[in-house]
């Protein structure tokens, strides 16, 4: 028996980012500010979530690009740590984003007697980007199938689903939840988990990490 | 020859599907690519590569060739000087010949290049094509190999002229970029993992290889590989090894590089190199054939350490080539060597002959650390800088400019979206038949 209300299957999709120079560029606070009143939303998109495609060694220090330049080309530790805890997903739509990044940012210069600039060679470059959505041609039917197929999901396919979902949905969802939700109280639980992983801390690999445990747990019983 | 599938061994076979996949609405639309020279030099080198499999992929593909006099070149390199921050003494005389060649050019060229759906120009060298073309139809592309983040502005403000009428243009790095009115795309080159240049050799052909140029193939050897330019920094790199050279005696130094038919410089550089090593016999020069592929790949396999200490680099693709060969890299901390070298992760980022010297010695003492070094620098290679995402690149750059650049571009079956706004979902559908 379908335990799946929808009766849609989920349609697994990959993703890859086309990155697009925007010739804005920043070497002093003052300079960030004025860019980014009128940046295209797609750059600052870019440059909170973009990193997550790109390949990393290890825990990167701060967590979007406008803290990292702050703090490796602008020497300021202080508006580093306040960018860096800036949660995209915690806004309502990237304008209200655009909105926090200012009032940080007209903070810090409020607080700033001199402006800092940064090196020739170390500039803020603003970059949008496009997105290429592939089919993978794989469908899951059934919720519990999950347990198996997130595993196998590449980084592009995570990063559309889960990350680039809440662009597409006016619920700001990724599209798992989205998929269970017309399950009704079913999935009631296991949404809710869905809601508390905070994709923005972690990377890709961890955020596969965590749904394929969520999935095992749920359906299997077990925790990876 | 080779055709895509078989770089599924090397990227797997999704990477092979998404290929086919965005190539499909493609398929048949006519594409030129033109640039000043068949060999030497990477734009050549990738060409070679790109223009096979896109084809391959069922696009109808021509690469072509502008020619002209030697004066022609001798400026066009010029050009690639002052774009790169050297000023030169360029005026009338030589946007004059510069004109005429281009005028020249487009006399044979210019039924192919009115009727291709898309052109990309690559470098300066082609650029007023597009101005001696009036009837063309399609997209044109201007893909700036060179760093042109501090170009000579009297040279770049001529040059600008050009540029600005093209559709879109494309930069390695978003450093490079300058305001222009019209879409920039941002793409690193690449390295083919099954060139001749890149492919895997057993340690008896490495080991003849030392053997051929008069390496002791017990001592350890540092290598740079580049043609002979001054933005290599080759001088450089003779004054690091002298640094290093009382730590460790037995060190040998190769510099190997050839000319390229676009380059008359290299030869003046190539005399001021052997000056440097002078008598010492541990410093080879070594005069490369453009199609020395194998060699260099021997050379580069066989180095304990390597070196691409560029003052200037676009992007820098023996760097690429060495870390594909899970090598790590000393470079230049600059341009495209930044994108690739992470400091202290696939090697390290020098500023002076001194700096490189500490790291070479560094390496030489800690063989593990190096070779972890090494396997990272693969990995990073194998994620972003192989043909595949270059070719995966084009092709979407292509179906953005057929589509009016949207923001999403979403493929299904036969099927392409076009999506702009974030939650309007305005979509158009076009299917293969009729692209």
């Amino acid at each position: 028996m379908s335990t799946n209300a929808n009766a849609e299957p989920f349609i697994v999709k990959d993703c890859a980012l086309l990155n697009i120079a925007t010739g804005k560029k920043a070497r002093n606070l003052k300079e960030m500010r004025d860019h980014l009143q009128n940046i295209p939303l797609g750059s600052i998109y870019n440059h909170f979530w973009g990193g997550l495609l790109r390949h990393r060694f290890d825990e990167p220090e701060y967590n979007n690009d406008f803290a990292e330049w702050v703090r490796y080309s602008l020497q300021d530790n202080v508006l580093a740590e306040r960018l860096s805890i800036i949660d995209p997903a915690a806004f309502a739509d990237l304008e209200s984003l655009r909105q926090e990044l200012l009032e940080v940012i007209e903070q810090r210069l409020d607080e700033t007697e001199m402006i800092t600039w940064a090196k020739i060679d170390m500039q803020f470059h603003f970059v949008d980007s496009q997105i290429i959505v592939f089919d993978t041609r794989e469908k899951i039917e059934e919720p519990e199938q999950l347990v198996e197929a997130v595993p196998k999901m590449s980084e592009g396919s995570l990063f559309y689903h889960f990350i680039d979902a809440r662009r597409r949905s006016p619920e700001m969802m990724d599209d798992f939840r989205l998929w269970l939700r017309p399950c009704g109280d079913r999935y009631e639980d296991l949404c809710s988990q869905l809601a508390s992983v905070d994709p923005y801390f972690v990377s890709l690999m961890e955020l596969r990490a965590q749904l394929t445990n969520l999935f095992a747990h749920r359906f299997q019983g077990v925790s990876g | 020859m080779t055709s895509i599938q078989d770089y599924a061994a090397v990227t797997g076979e999704d990477v092979i599907d998404r290929l086919r996949q965005i190539a499909r609405p493609l398929r048949g639309i006519k594409v030129v690519h033109v640039n000043s020279t068949f060999v030497g030099g990477g734009v050549a080198e990738i060409l070679s590569k790109l223009v096979p499999l896109q084809k391959d992929l069922g696009l109808d593909v021509r690469w072509e060739v502008i020619r002209g006099e030697e004066r022609f070149f001798q400026i066009t390199k010029s050009f690639h000087n002052a774009l790169q921050g050297i000023p030169a003494p360029l005026g009338d005389a030589s946007f004059k010949v510069y004109e005429e060649t281009g005028a020249q050019n487009s006399e044979g060229l210019r039924s192919i290049l009115e009727e291709a759906d898309i052109v990309f120009i690559h470098d300066p060298q082609p650029l007023p094509l597009l101005r001696l073309c009036p009837n063309r139809k399609g997209k044109w592309i201007w893909r700036c190999h060179i760093d042109l983040s501090h170009p000579y502005r009297p040279l770049w403000k001529y040059l600008r002229n050009f540029v600005m009428e093209y559709d879109a243009s494309i930069f390695s790095l978003a450093d490079f970029s300058q305001p222009l009115p019209h879409t920039q795309y941002l793409m690193p080159p690449s390295i083919d993992p099954l060139s001749e240049k890149n492919m895997n050799l057993t340690e008896e052909e490495v080991h003849a290889t030392k053997l051929q140029f008069g390496l002791d193939p017990d001592r350890p050897i540092m290598l740079q590989v580049s043609r002979f330019d001054r933005f290599k920094d080759p001088l450089g790199v003779v004054r690091a090894y002298r640094l290093v050279k009382p730590f460790v005696p037995a060190l040998q130094l190769v510099l190997a590089g050839g000319g390229a038919t676009d380059d008359p410089e290299a030869e003046a550089v190539l005399a001021e190199v052997r000056s440097e090593a002078g008598t010492d016999k541990d410093i080879h020069v070594l005069q490369l054939p453009p199609d020395a592929h194998v060699t260099i790949n021997a050379l580069q396999r066989g180095a304990g350490i390597v070196l691409q200490k560029s003052l200037k680099e676009g992007f820098g693709l023996t760097v690429t080539e060495v870390m594909w060969k899970g090598k790590p890299v000393i470079g230049g901390d600059t341009g495209g060597i930044r994108l690739q070298v992470v400091n202290h992760h696939t090697g390290f980022l020098v500023k002076t002959p001194e700096g490189a010297a500490l790291r070479v010695r560094y390496l030489l003492r800690h063989p593990d650390i190096a070779h972890e070094m090494g396997r990272k620098a693969k990995e990073l290679v194998r994620h972003n800088f192989l043909l595949t995402r270059n070719l995966r690149e084009y092709l979407s750059i292509m179906l953005a400019r057929m589509f009016g650049d949207p923001e999403r571009i979403e493929l299904e079956g036969n099927a392409v979206r076009a999506v702009t706004g974030l939650k309007t979902f305005e979509t158009c559908t076009l299917k293969s038949s009729e692209v």
